[in-house]
């Protein structure tokens, strides 16, 4: 089957995957900033979940909208 | 809401999850559910099904054999075994994995390739003949399907250990879906779900070494604090104590370091487990094949960040110590094994602690579907068409793929619940590596660059390496004192005494295979063309700039290996 252009490519389900994910972290990161669970956490003051999440939302974003279905870069 | 909680000793389990955790993982799950479904539309023939089509870019077949690589079960092992050894762990991802990837590379791929065989006992049958293939390809069988087996039940202790998961939960849907997604796109679909985990791997597991690292106080503030914390003990060197047998926890000299595991096992796992090449084979040509296996090495180098670190920071900042599993047992402590996700339940609340306890899941996954589609492989083309069924068309072995996927699992679940029962079989699984794989190195190399090597050398070669390597093991379980022959010292430990095995093992493999080759007729030339160095042409790539060239990236890679071992010297 190879050079089926219709085919998604493997990089837009990586950045589909990273930025839901980057989203869900990014959105817990910020409930705990004003609604603190309280439970002891090391190094809670960097807020890791936080730039985490954001990190992983602005990586899948990127790879998403690069290998948009139908776009020119696949695989 | 429940968080992760570990910075006190607890007898219960490590992490609990939260709703948003739960979600985490759950998609995972329906994604690569999806992806499979998905490309199955994109798998019809056998080319398809067993080699992914052959037009794999190098980057996605170097980040699939490597995320093959990558199990949870190793990770974890290794991330333990830091903690209780120290760095010298590491050489596991350096010496006795770099040369021997960029061998591959450059020396050996380019035979795997030209030949289009589909398999590494598919090389041997065209070099050797049938009885080598034969031998070769029922031993990886049975090794694969043990592999998987305990793989997945080792997974299931885990998630039970940790997150207090049923076992026979975690047995039942992680195998299946991993059935599902490689039976609907074969190859094809475990490359693309591997790279996937790859991504998650990393993202999950870099969280615990980069806050940890900030905790620690950098890499000098983390080694000061582990010699404050164990005085008098060298966790932080990996070849200033290998000078004796006695200066080191292993129990190891440098000697077996540089030719048992950087040899013999090395070579062995990565130039001749067909559960690795088989990612590389399915690349578009041989450059990305040989691009994606430097790839594959690069990221090779660099997994002692998300795995011999964590192992370090755990000995430097967590308020209690970890013992032996026995003594976990008895006094309800956390042993060396949790380690990981220990570290990870440190660092990591709600959301991430989903993401770095997926990152186990697509580990041991992605262990899995390798196994797995390696033996749908081997079994299809090395095992059912030259043994069973000749002559069917192309259609009829897809068919026989799919099915042999599904087989394959249910067998492994079988031996996941036969080593619930047998817990020792595991302890086997290593010995059972060296005795089935390294003298296939042996057998396969000297058949790629000596073409007065026989059919019958290999076959003899081979058995003779299995046999001795078995028969190796046999006498020092037999007689314990032995092992001072074997491995050269008294104080050596199983680690160390499978180490120095593998190196027996490689020696009678090949000099079986010359005394035989001496004595017996060789294949006339024109039979060996595309399969041994001479008589085999090699695409030039003299034409190409210097940086599109696999030679030049090896370089780099090579070099950066040297740097690494001098830096922790």
């Amino acid at each position: 089957m190879s050079g089926d252009d219709h085919r998604i490519s493997i990089w837009f389900f990586v950045g589909a995957l990273l930025g839901v994910y980057g989203a869900l972290i990014l959105g817990a990161g910020i409930w705990d900033l004003f609604y603190p669970s309280g439970l002891p956490q090391a190094m809670g003051h960097l807020h890791v979940a936080i730039w985490w999440g954001a990190l992983l939302l602005v990586f899948g974003l990127f790879y998403c909208v690069r290998f948009w279905p139908g776009g020119q870069s696949r695989r | 809401m429940i968080t992760a909680f570990c910075l006190l000793p607890s007898p219960s389990r490590v992490l609990s999850m939260s709703p948003v955790d739960l979600l985490i993982v759950v998609i995972y799950f329906a994604l690569v559910l999806g992806i499979g479904l998905y490309l199955k539309r994109f798998t019809g023939t056998g080319e398809d099904f067993f080699m992914a089509g052959r037009e794999m870019t190098a980057w996605i077949a170097g980040l699939s054999f490597i995320s093959a690589n990558l199990g949870s079960l190793e990770t974890m092992g290794y991330a333990a075994a830091t903690y209780q050894y120290g760095i010298l762990v590491g050489h596991a991802y350096w010496i006795a994995a770099i040369p021997a990837i960029l061998f591959l590379a450059l020396v050996m791929l380019p035979f795997y390739y030209i030949c289009k065989t589909h398999s590494v006992p598919g090389y041997l049958k065209l070099r050797y003949g049938e009885q080598a293939r034969s031998l070769s390809a029922v031993s990886f069988a049975v090794m694969t399907i043990l592999m998987s087996g305990i793989n997945m039940y080792s997974m299931a202790v885990i998630m039970k250990v940790i997150l207090g998961w049923d076992i026979h939960f975690s047995i039942w849907v992680s195998s299946l879906t991993v059935a599902i997604y490689v039976m609907a796109g074969g190859l094809r679909s475990a490359i693309f779900n591997e790279v996937l985990q790859f991504f998650l791997i990393w993202l999950g597991s870099l969280i615990v070494p980069v806050v940890g690292l900030i905790e620690a106080g950098g890499w000098e503030g983390m080694v000061r604090r582990i010699a404050e914390n164990f005085p008098g003990q060298d966790f932080t060197h990996m070849w200033r104590t290998t000078g004796a047998f006695t200066d080191n926890p292993m129990g190891i000299h440098w000697t077996g370091i540089v030719f048992g595991w950087g040899l013999a096992i090395s070579f062995g796992y990565w130039c001749t487990d067909f559960l690795i090449i088989q990612r590389v084979m399915a690349a578009r040509d041989l450059r990305s094949a040989q691009l994606g296996t430097v790839i594959g090495a690069f990221f090779k180098m660099m997994v002692p960040l998300i795995v011999i670190l964590p192992g370090l920071l755990g000995r430097a900042v967590l308020p209690f110590q970890l013992v032996s599993e026995p003594e976990a047992l008895a006094t309800g402590a956390h042993s060396y094994n949790e380690v990981l996700p220990l570290m990870l339940a440190r660092y990591c609340g709600p959301g991430l602690l989903g993401l770095g306890v997926t990152a186990l899941i697509a580990g041991f996954m992605s262990g899995m579907a390798g196994n797995v589609s390696a033996f749908a492989t081997v079994w299809t083309y090395d095992i059912y068409r030259p043994l069973i069924r000749k002559t069917a068309s192309d259609a009829h072995y897809v068919r026989m793929g799919r099915w042999c996927t599904i087989l394959g699992v249910f067998v492994s679940i079988a031996t996941a619940y036969l080593v619930m029962h047998f817990s020792s079989i595991i302890v086997y699984a290593q010995v059972v590596f060296v005795i089935f794989v390294v003298p296939m190195f042996g057998t396969v190399l000297m058949g790629m660059l000596w073409k007065r090597t026989t059919p019958a050398a290999g076959f003899w070669g081979l058995l003779a390496g299995m046999v001795a390597s078995f028969l190796l093991f046999l006498w020092v379980k037999l007689d314990p004192s032995a092992v001072r022959f074997v491995a050269f010292s008294e104080h050596a430990k199983d680690m160390a005494d499978n180490i120095y095995r593998a190196m027996w093992t490689l020696i009678i493999n090949v000099l079986v295979t010359v005394g035989v080759t001496l004595f017996t007729k060789p294949k006339p030339e024109k039979e060996l063309v595309n399969l041994v160095y001479g008589l085999t042409e090699i695409p030039s790539v003299k034409h190409l700039p210097v940086l599109k060239r696999p030679a030049f990236w090896a370089a780099v890679v090579g070099a950066g290996f040297v740097l690494l071992n001098i830096i922790f010297w």
